[in-house]
């Protein structure tokens, strides 16, 4: 199985770029994901939910420059490398 | 014409030279009472001063190094899954492939901090993941080689593999336990040796089937699949699960339950993975 540590930062960088382009208005508040709708007080269980969307939300505001950054990178990269 | 080859000049025993007042000051400490050209070329002022500025050099770099190793490399935390000695070693395989007979699976504490690995079987340790890791590198090397398949670059392949898949392992293990939030004191670090001690098991299948043929593969790795199953699941009850055990409060089913089923999970995927990186390496 040719699954090396470079195919897993390809696939990381992936995943990270698809949970960036989520949309907050068209996608994430039709499914009752989007980030104002679930801070619902400080309950005892924050379940799944929440802390997925919690994960959703903090990946978006954390990662969106240093996603271009490394983005810009990984173009150049395979422009000029193949 | 006072000595024009003084540097090549055995120096050592002419006292009356005017040497010593300079080789004092150099300090070295070198034994100079040896009548050989060495020690002319060290009883020499400026190759005395040289070696005191190198040696100076070589201090402070290292003084640096030290302060700013801890930055990146958490070294002293490190050094506690290190700390073994042969008889924690031997004890720990022999619970690996077979620990239906331990009792008691708490780690024992000392004022807070977990003792270390040397002084208590249950700890967990980098060392075994670690030789483990290389011996499986090595011995996928020489499965590949009996079947004449090798290649250097298999090798690093094997390696880049193995390792890729511990990362996803250990990347996966701590998405899920923050999203059913555990509130564990179990550190990545202790995950990882935790998830490198299937590489023992796996060694023991490929070498047996290496040896005796490919049925015996399939049963020392059903064996050691099992047993690592069965040491994955009493090791990480007590770190997952003792939150809701040891708080003493009436626990609610659904998340305990949930916890019970990312252990099981977590277990599971170990002789899968074990089945995954050495099957194509026994034919």
């Amino acid at each position: 199985m040719a699954f090396t540590l470079y195919s897993l930062l390809q696939a990381a960088l992936l995943c990270v770029n698809a949970i960036a382009v989520l949309h907050e208005e068209r996608f994430l508040k039709n499914i009752g994901w989007g980030t104002d709708q679930g801070i619902g007080g400080f309950e005892e269980e924050p379940g799944i939910k929440s802390q997925l969307m919690n994960l959703i939300r903090s990946v978006r505001t954390v990662m969106r420059v240093p996603l271009i950054i490394v983005n810009s990178i990984a173009i150049i990269l395979l422009l000029l490398f193949g | 014409m006072a000595d024009p080859h003084q540097l090549f000049d055995d120096t050592s025993s002419a006292q009356s030279r005017g040497y010593g007042a300079q080789r004092a000051p150099g300090g070295l400490g070198y034994p100079t009472a040896s009548a050989s050209p060495q020690s002319a070329f060290l009883g020499d002022p400026v190759s005395n001063m040289a070696m005191a500025y190198g040696s100076s050099l070589a201090a402070q770099g290292k003084e640096l190094v030290d302060k700013n190793i801890d930055r990146f490399i958490p070294v002293t935390k490190l050094k506690y899954y290190f700390a073994v000695d042969t008889m924690y070693v031997g004890k720990k395989l022999g619970l690996l492939f077979f620990p239906y007979l331990h009792q008691d699976w708490e780690v024992q504490y000392q004022q807070d901090t977990p003792v270390a690995p040397r002084f208590d079987v249950n700890a967990p340790d980098l060392y075994i993941p670690a030789m483990a890791f290389i011996t499986y590198v090595l011995v996928a090397g020489l499965a590949l080689g009996t079947q004449d398949r090798f290649s250097p670059d298999l090798l690093g392949l094997q390696a880049s593999s193995a390792l890729a898949w511990l990362t996803l392992e250990v990347l996966a293990i701590l998405l899920s336990l923050y999203l059913v939030t555990v509130n564990t004191d179990l550190t990545t670090i202790d995950l990882v040796a935790f998830l490198g001690y299937k590489y023992v098991g796996m060694i023991g299948g490929v070498l047996m089937g290496l040896l005796f043929g490919k049925v015996v593969y399939y049963l020392v790795l059903g064996w050691c699949c099992v047993s690592i199953f069965v040491f994955m699941i009493r090791t990480l009850r007590l770190k997952i699960l003792a939150e809701a055990a040891a708080e003493g409060i009436p626990v609610r089913g659904a998340r305990n339950q949930l916890r019970m089923y990312l252990t099981m999970a977590v277990a599971a995927a170990q002789p899968l993975l074990m089945y995954w990186l050495t099957f194509h390496l026994v034919r």
